[in-house]
């Protein structure tokens, strides 16, 4: 059995942690401000049309393309990057092995940052979070999201340098869960970035340029998605990590199943980038054989999901029943409800309940027909990337923040309320926008200006407005929070916060050996993909027609 | 200190819901592959390409519009532009299938029927295909539903289903 969960963290890393957070939540501030812009629009209130707004933003696109990129891409970047460095540092109990390659990716991630928002400032680049060629933006852009995932990526390496030192350290001891979870969802990004690096580095980069004059728009397409969907897994699995190996300490259970945990987590690395045609169900020139692949492998991915279900489940059980809780269900609430990192972590579970079962009705081959591209889309990711995800990792910064700053979390009663209005405010939101996608509303539209939208549908327009509203008012309410509880003065150190480390049922030395073993699980992830992609992407790659050139349409 | 047993310890209410879990996505896939094979609730797949530079120039997507190919039976070509549907107006009896061919001039557009299964990609380069019977009378709009630039919204055509 490990020793005491307890190591003191160096100053500097804290300060190398702070800055992650400081620029994801950043980030978030900007990104938040246009979400709500668009729901206020489907309800009847648009203020993209308004002159004075006009003067700072051109239009609904723009702001949906901000609301995107800097939500779902630089938010959650920068956030799993910090966190992944500290359950590193925090579940190894050792420094980074080389600190410097660390620092040189964060800075490659900061210039690329920057490099991506001017051509998103000035209206260069309205191509949404997806940028479909042939729509073309500035090579700016291209750029910066280029320096961006690079910069992550060197993040990794450091990673792994420290986690190989630390293997050569400790032979024979398994890996800290924590820095296990955190490692493998480097290792999944690394291999599912691949696509969306050759499809800039090879092709939208090149054209941008004036390089070369056309794309071939369904293999673009195609290696975005070899991307776009183990992104979701990017996000979600830092939540889970935190739910597996935090959690049940923070409601004083205990890990159920370190096993199973691992397991899970090692399905995630093998299944979450074979998958990407779940996204292209709907497109054209991709077999339908191959789809049909697809849409197997993706609900093979909806099984570690369950795991972690029942996993996390057990383990909050033993909490609630440590604390007093009887019966089946009575054990719910004896958790403590109170603490907002809690509360926040438990509320993202009981979204993600529903995204999940939204994910995989939109897996099922055929019946994407009904949904495809209709607003139930972004009903469903904003209760993964915008509630599992975002709210669990609102729920982490309530404790990491204080934390890494030696300060105490301002007004943990005003942080709850936040915590319930993100709920709230995205039962509202959610359940209307899968609505009027069931009708036939498409997403990525200003519905005020559509002819189309019958009368009937104003209803639920107005509640994806008043949802809009409510989460709006969570975000800044959590911003204010975090911007308060980082200028405050610092505690003394016997009220510092400790992070949570929950400790497992069974003793971690206990799990096969084979399940902390990276070479094999490697093997099969690289040679699934192959199967899985490989003859698509031969396929297209022989048939290219690099016939697009680029469009500026807005 | 490394443990000698090699095999994975699962709880036994543990078994019971990955097994259960395994059943029921097997049950779903068993379901979707019955609607796409038996009842021919099909994606689309493979059906040629086209160069998008010339496409409104020669060939089928030149003149699109419907055609009838028998009794009851058409086929549709559409051809999406920035930011319209070429034809705007598509008129049939009730009970007709048609055969529908979509590709675009420009950038990446969707193609949705509402209240039917047609709802698809439109690449630039890729025709899309989809048969659609049309058995109650009615007005059917067709709308873009991936972002093209400013007039998205406004994209849009009918399909008329007379009596």
């Amino acid at each position: 059995m490990s020793a005491s969960t307890k190591y003191e963290m160096t100053a500097s890393d804290k300060r190398f942690i702070g800055w992650h957070m400081l620029f994801a939540i950043a980030a978030l501030s900007i990104g938040s401000l246009f979400g709500p812009l668009q729901t206020f629009e489907h309800a009847g209130w648009d203020i993209y049309a308004q002159p004075w707004f006009q003067a700072l933003f051109k239009s609904y696109y723009q702001g949906l393309t901000l609301h995107g990129v800097l939500n779902a891409l630089i938010w959650t970047t920068f956030f799993i990057t910090g966190f992944t460095t500290f359950t590193v540092i925090y579940g190894l109990k050792r420094r980074l092995r080389y600190p410097i390659v660390n620092h040189v990716g964060w800075w490659m991630m900061v210039v690329g940052l920057v490099t991506a928002a001017i051509p998103l400032l000035l209206d260069w680049a309205t191509v949404l979070y997806t940028f479909y060629a042939p729509m073309k933006a500035h090579w700016l852009f291209y750029v910066g999201l280029t320096l961006v995932v690079v910069g992550s990526w060197i993040e990794g390496y450091g990673f792994y340098l420290t986690y190989y030192a630390w293997r050569k350290e400790n032979p024979g001891v398994r890996t800290p869960l924590m820095s296990f979870m955190g490692v493998l969802n480097m290792v999944m990004w690394q291999i599912a970035t691949i696509g969306i690096a050759v499809e800039i580095l090879f092709f939208l980069l090149p054209w941008a340029l004036g390089l070369t004059k056309g794309v071939d728009p369904l293999l673009t397409r195609t290696l975005f998605w070899w991307t776009g969907h183990p992104l979701v897994y990017f996000w979600l699995l830092p939540a889970y990590l935190s739910w597996y190996t935090m959690l049940p300490k923070q409601v004083g259970g205990k890990l159920f199943s370190d096993s199973l945990a691992r397991l899970a987590f090692w399905l995630f690395l093998v299944l979450s980038v074979p998958l990407g045609f779940h996204h292209q169900f709907v497109d054209p020139g991709v077999p339908q054989g191959w789809k049909m692949v697809h849409a197997f492998l993706t609900f093979s991915v909806f099984l570690p999901s369950m795991f972690t279900l029942f996993t996390v489940t057990a383990s909050l059980e033993i909490g609630g029943r440590a604390r007093g809780g009887k019966g089946w269900l009575g054990w719910i609430w004896k958790l403590p409800w109170g603490d907002p990192s809690v509360a926040a972590q438990l509320l993202a579970g009981i979204l993600f309940m529903f995204g999940g079962i939204g994910g995989l009705i939109n897996a099922s081959y055929n019946i994407n027909l009904v949904v495809h591209n209709t607003a139930w889309v972004p009903g469903h990711f904003h209760l993964t990337v915008s509630s599992a995800a975002t709210l669990s990792f609102m729920g982490i910064s309530f404790w990491l923040v204080p934390y890494i700053t030696g300060k105490k979390l301002w007004k943990p009663k005003l942080a709850l309320v936040q915590v319930w209005l993100w709920f709230i405010g995205m039962v509202i939101f959610s359940n209307a926008m899968h609505v009027i996608g069931l009708l036939g509303a498409p997403r990525r539209t200003p519905l005020g200006l559509a002819p189309y939208i019958p009368e009937e549908w104003s209803g639920h327009l107005l509640r994806i407005g008043i949802g809009g509203g409510i989460l709006f008012i969570s975000v800044y309410l959590y911003i204010i929070i975090m911007a308060v509880t980082a200028l405050s003065k610092k505690v003394p150190a016997d009220e510092q916060v400790e992070p949570p480390v929950a400790e497992s049922l069974h003793d971690p030395q206990q799990t096969p050996a084979w399940l902390d073993r990276w070479a094999i699980w490697l093997v099969i992830a690289l040679a699934l993909l192959a199967i899985a992609y490989g003859p698509q992407i031969v396929d297209q790659l022989m048939h290219m027609g690099a016939t697009s050139p680029g469009f500026k349409v807005w | 200190m490394t443990s000698k047993n090699e095999s994975l310890h699962v709880d036994s209410y543990e078994r019971t819901w990955i097994i259960a879990s395994i059943i029921l996505v097997i049950l779903f896939f068993i379901a979707i592959t019955i609607a796409g094979t038996m009842m021919g609730i099909q994606v689309p797949g493979q059906v040629g390409r086209v160069d998008p530079n010339t496409v409104a120039q020669s060939g089928e997507f030149a003149e699109p519009g419907l055609r009838e190919l028998a009794p009851g039976k058409y086929e549709a070509h559409v051809l999406a532009k920035t930011w319209s549907f070429d034809p705007r107006e598509i008129t049939v009896p009730k009970g007709s299938t048609v055969t529908f061919y979509v590709t675009s001039s420009d950038v990446q557009h969707g193609f949705k029927i509402q209240d039917t299964n047609m709802n698809v990609m439109v690449l630039p380069g890729q025709v899309a295909s989809l048969t659609i019977t049309f058995d109650e009378a009615g007005e059917y709009p067709y709308i873009c539903t991936e972002y093209c630039g400013l007039g998205h919204a406004a994209m849009f055509g009918k399909v008329i289903v007379t009596d």
